[in-house]
């Protein structure tokens, strides 16, 4: 047998591996012999690190000495809601540095939630000879000449590097000018995708339309809210090949010419199958795209404060809608109308657009959704804002949707229990866990007792990531959770009456997940030391903007906790504020 | 050269890097071994004595007022069947909840083969016994978890939903049925939360006040900026942008900057030529109040006169097709949907514009 596995050349069997592109799959073949690992790890082309503390970038190169992909995020999901203060880590510059030196043929960098600065964005543009994607999503920490520094760089005869992908997908970027478009040199005509929809600045328009009229293969382009409607008409004739479009701000005087001359731009766009953009949006422009509505297949209108008829008018046309991302403008009527005409919709996002009032702005209930969910039978991930809802709703929600795999619901007050009946929400969420059975991804809100976590613990067995904020009695919810969820990866909590108890109960389940993050719970630092001690191979980091821990009793809770499994030891650019403890149980500052 | 996948949408791809083979081995191991590390000491758990385990339920059976306590049942909330008394089932349910959880108590340190140690006091020490027993893959010992629980109060801490933890693997078909409500759970949410306060840190309010809490709604930044600038952005927009506003830019001769007037919150001439007066202060109109709200009246002749002759302003207005008018020709609504613009000319500017306007009063005439 031994001698069989063996008999093929490393060459074919490398062959045969470059058809296994999945990471799981990757990695089970590594397992099976040494050889395998060895050819398996010469061969693999992309990397992908879920948290950038959880391994350092030499052992990464180490293992895998050609790799031309790397994927990184780092900062936990709630810092996007800025629950995480400014400075806690998630820098870049050491994993650049590293494979400058490393991998100079590298192609593709994506990373998520980092921060990036000029500096590490030029060296970047230096050092990679075939650099071709980069993308950088919810980043921050760098600035407009940071980018002149990829566009000037992006293209060379000599090191064949041809940029084909900037993608700035919400990133934080310091606005120093809008000229940086105009050092894409002007024989550079490899670009295929480009995002600068977060940029706030004008962009140079000019630059901007030579450089889209010069790239054939152009087919994403998301421009920014400064860039005017009537200058769009010009952008799309230059490129009528165009996939996705991501529009500026959407608003014009009224004028006919102008009306007539987009109208005819977005006909001449017969490949376009993504909308986004809108800002500002006059609603006496929206028919310009009617079009191309039945070849669409997402369209975000997330940003487009227009009413409810509007909405339907332009979404009741979009047969073949696969996404949508909208405001709660569109009230119940407008889902009802997507429910009727949207039968291919697998994705919704619904967005309040009125978060921080006290009452109800718009007519949208739960209704919206228990529509959405009876007429649209594909439909697989929600994101649903808004301010009330009963557990019959929910109830019928999973019954019509087992297919369902993400289920995100925010019910904006925190606590809000089962408008009908007052009481908790926990066998609505119950029913969801219970009849989605391939259900990934989960956010609760509401009123909710330590019930709905014992309905998740015996459940929701394929979950993989939940959001709790403002749930539960006691450490039984988050034990259910931690013990009766076997997939789980990601668990992040605030404002929850969890403590020490069942983290500790359940510590070795910390290392089977990627992380957890508590925050403003009730854990206390002493409970931190022990784990922190006990568990070599996880960092625990208490987060404390209120000086150190050490000068509160340990009973008293901490701000907050991040603890996430790690082979790479303490990081060592923890600010003033985060502590962690080693196993030699000194307490170990920045 | 194998072609690379583009990384999808953040939650499609879940994979994982694996830095060395003897992780993945651990990972694989802990991935069993989560089945017995059973906090409750419930199934699953090879070392736990199968007598001890149909003890808990022998004891579910014969404790029938618990059971009650947390069955599932039709009724509204607040209403009680009448033989249960509330505080009654609290505690005895508290009470049995301890004996199925802790069935070990009766028994002693000595059954539990995966410590030596005597029983521990405090929960601290009852804890790195505990990871003792963890890095070697065993589960909590029966000893630590009554030490570890013991120091906490029962009263409260959903010690008593265990029961309900069995009563939902006996029946699950209770659980789905909408009308049916857990009575535990209402007399829970009855209360006003103490234990949600009593936790949360500082930094975050109590559900029950308005206050703005940090990161809640969970809206990114972008987002919410954008929300922000766009409601901003509304006031200042030009008349088709948003409907009930009709902005338009008011322009003086010698004045060193222009202006901006609602129209849509006048609805006569009157009242919009005694703003702009109040607006550039420095100049007189004249009266304008032929014009009512009825908008029918046009300016006479004798009045236009009069008016060029006697200020040194005129209101002027450019209509959609480009021309400069004389306000006032026109009925109200009329005016209204053709202005664009306005100027405050000098009289002497106006001249021009006077005849024509006496022209069109003479062929209404």
């Amino acid at each position: 047998m031994q001698r069989m596995a063996c008999s093929f050349p490393d060459e074919v069997l490398e062959h045969v591996f470059s058809f296994v592109q999945c990471d799981n799959d990757r990695n089970a073949i590594s397992t099976v012999c040494k050889s395998w690992y060895k050819i398996e790890r010469w061969s693999r082309r992309r990397v992908f690190v879920g948290n950038c503390y959880a391994i350092s970038p030499d052992m990464v190169i180490r293992r895998f000495p050609d790799v031309r992909s790397i994927e990184l995020k780092g900062k936990p999901h709630f810092a996007d809601f800025n629950l995480v203060p400014d400075g806690w880590g998630g820098y870049v510059a050491p994993w650049i540095s590293a494979m400058a030196a490393a991998y100079p043929w590298l192609e593709e960098i994506r990373l998520k939630r980092m921060v990036i600065t000029d500096e590490n964005l030029e060296l970047i543009s230096k050092s990679f000879k075939n650099f071709k994607v980069l993308v950088l999503s919810s980043c921050e920490g760098f600035s407009t000449d940071g980018l002149a520094a990829i566009a000037a760089n992006c293209r060379s005869y000599l090191h064949c590097r041809n940029l084909r992908e900037l993608d700035l997908r919400e990133s934080e970027v310091e606005d120093l000018s809008g000229h940086w478009l105009k050092h894409f040199p002007d024989d550079y005509t490899s670009l295929v995708s480009l995002n600068i929809a977060c940029l706030g600045c004008e962009v140079s328009f000019s630059a901007l339309e030579r450089l889209v009229g010069r790239c054939p293969n152009l087919r994403t382009l998301r421009l920014n809210r400064a860039v005017p409607l009537d200058k769009l008409a010009n952008l799309l004739r230059r490129a009528p090949q165009l996939v996705e479009l991501g529009t500026g701000a959407y608003s014009s005087e009224l004028r006919p010419d102008v009306f007539s001359n987009l109208s005819g731009a977005f006909s001449g766009c017969k490949e376009l199958k993504s909308l986004s953009g809108f800002w500002d949006v006059v609603p006496g422009y929206l028919p310009a795209v009617y079009p191309i509505c039945c070849r669409l297949t997402t369209l975000n209108l997330s940003y487009a404060t227009i009413q409810s008829p509007d909405l339907i008018k332009l979404v009741g046309q979009c047969q073949n809608l696969q996404r949508l991302w909208v405001l709660d403008y569109i009230e119940d009527a407008g889902l009802d109308a997507v429910a009727a005409s949207c039968k291919d919709l697998r994705e919704l996002r619904v967005f309040p657009s009125d978060p921080y009032g006290p009452e109800p702005n718009v007519p949208l209930t739960e209704q919206g959704l228990v529509s959405i969910s009876e007429g649209c039978s594909k439909l697989q991930s929600v994101l649903y804002f808004c301010r009330q809802m009963s557990n019959a709703a929910l109830m019928t929600i999973a019954r019509n949707r087992p297919n369902m795999t993400r289920f995100r619901l925010c019910i904006i007050e925190p606590g809000t229990p089962d408008y009908l009946t007052l009481q908790p929400l926990d066998v609505g969420f119950g029913a969801i866990v219970e009849h989605c059975k391939d259900l990934q991804r989960l956010s609760l809100s509401g009123l909710l007792t330590d019930l709905v976590f014992e309905y998740i613990g015996t459940y929701a067995k394929k979950l993989e990531m939940l959001s709790v904020a403002f749930a539960g009695e006691s450490d039984l919810g988050l034990h259910h959770v931690l013990s009766g969820c076997e997939k789980l990866r990601k668990l992040e909590i605030r404002d929850c009456p969890f403590g020490d108890k069942a983290l500790l109960a359940n510590a070795a389940k910390l290392e089977t997940m990627r992380s957890l993050w508590m925050s403003s719970c009730s854990v206390t630092f002493g409970a931190c030391k022990l784990l922190g001690q006990k568990m070599p191979r996880l960092n625990v980091e208490v987060i404390d903007e209120r000086g150190t821990p050490d000068s509160r009793p340990e009973s008293c809770p901490i701000d907050k906790l991040y603890i996430y499994r790690t082979v790479a030891g303490s990081r060592f650019d923890m600010p003033g504020f985060v502590w962690t403890i080693d196993e030699d149980s000194a307490m170990r500052l920045s | 050269m194998s072609p690379l996948l583009g990384v999808g949408e953040e939650d499609q791809s879940n994979v994982t890097l694996v830095a060395s083979s003897t992780s993945i081995d651990s990972l694989c191991c802990n991935s069993s071994d989560l089945k017995e590390r059973n906090y409750m000491g419930l199934a699953d758990c090879s070392s736990v004595d199968s007598s001890v385990v149909s003890s808990v339920s022998d004891e579910a059976k014969r404790s029938s007022l618990n059971l009650k306590a947390t069955e599932l049942r039709l009724g509204l909330p607040g209403s009680q069947s009448p033989e249960r008394d509330p505080e009654l089932c609290l505690l005895s349910s508290t009470q049995l909840d301890e004996k199925q959880l802790f069935p070990l108590h009766p028994l002693n340190d000595g059954h539990c083969s995966s410590t030596q140690k005597s029983v521990p006091s405090g929960s601290k020490r009852g804890f790195s016994d505990a990871m003792d027993g963890f890095s070697e893959g065993k589960y909590l010992a029966k000893s630590e978890v009554k030490a570890m629980l013991s120091s906490r109060s029962s009263s409260n801490l959903g010690l008593k939903s265990g029961s309900v933890l069995e009563k939902l693997g006996t029946q699950p078909a209770n659980a789905k049925e909408p009308q049916k409500i857990i009575q535990e759970r209402s007399r829970a949410a009855d209360e006003p939360r103490p234990n949600n306060n009593g936790f949360a840190n500082g930094n975050s309010s109590a559900p029950a006040t308005k206050a703005q809490v940090v990161g809640w709604p969970p809206i990114r930044s972008f987002r919410k900026n954008s929300l922000a600038s766009t409601s901003k952005n509304n006031e200042e927009l030009d008349v088709k942008s948003v409907p009930g506003a009709m902005f338009i830019k008011v322009s003086m001769d010698g004045a060193p900057y222009l202006r901006k007037v609602d129209l849509k919150n006048y609805s006569a001439y009157k009242e919009l030529s005694s703003a702009l007066e109040k607006m550039f202060s420095c100049f007189t109109i004249g009266q304008y109040g032929s014009h009512g709200a009825l908008g029918r009246e046009v300016l006479s002749e004798s009045k236009l006169k009069d008016l060029l002759h006697g200020s040194e302003y005129v209101l002027t207005y450019e209509d959609k097709d480009g021309d400069w008018m004389l306000m006032g020709d026109v009925p109200w609504e009329m005016f209204i949907d053709t202005c664009k613009r306005l100027r405050i000319m000098k009289g002497s500017d106006a001249i021009g514009l006077a005849p024509r306007a006496v022209e069109k009063c003479r062929n209404r005439n």
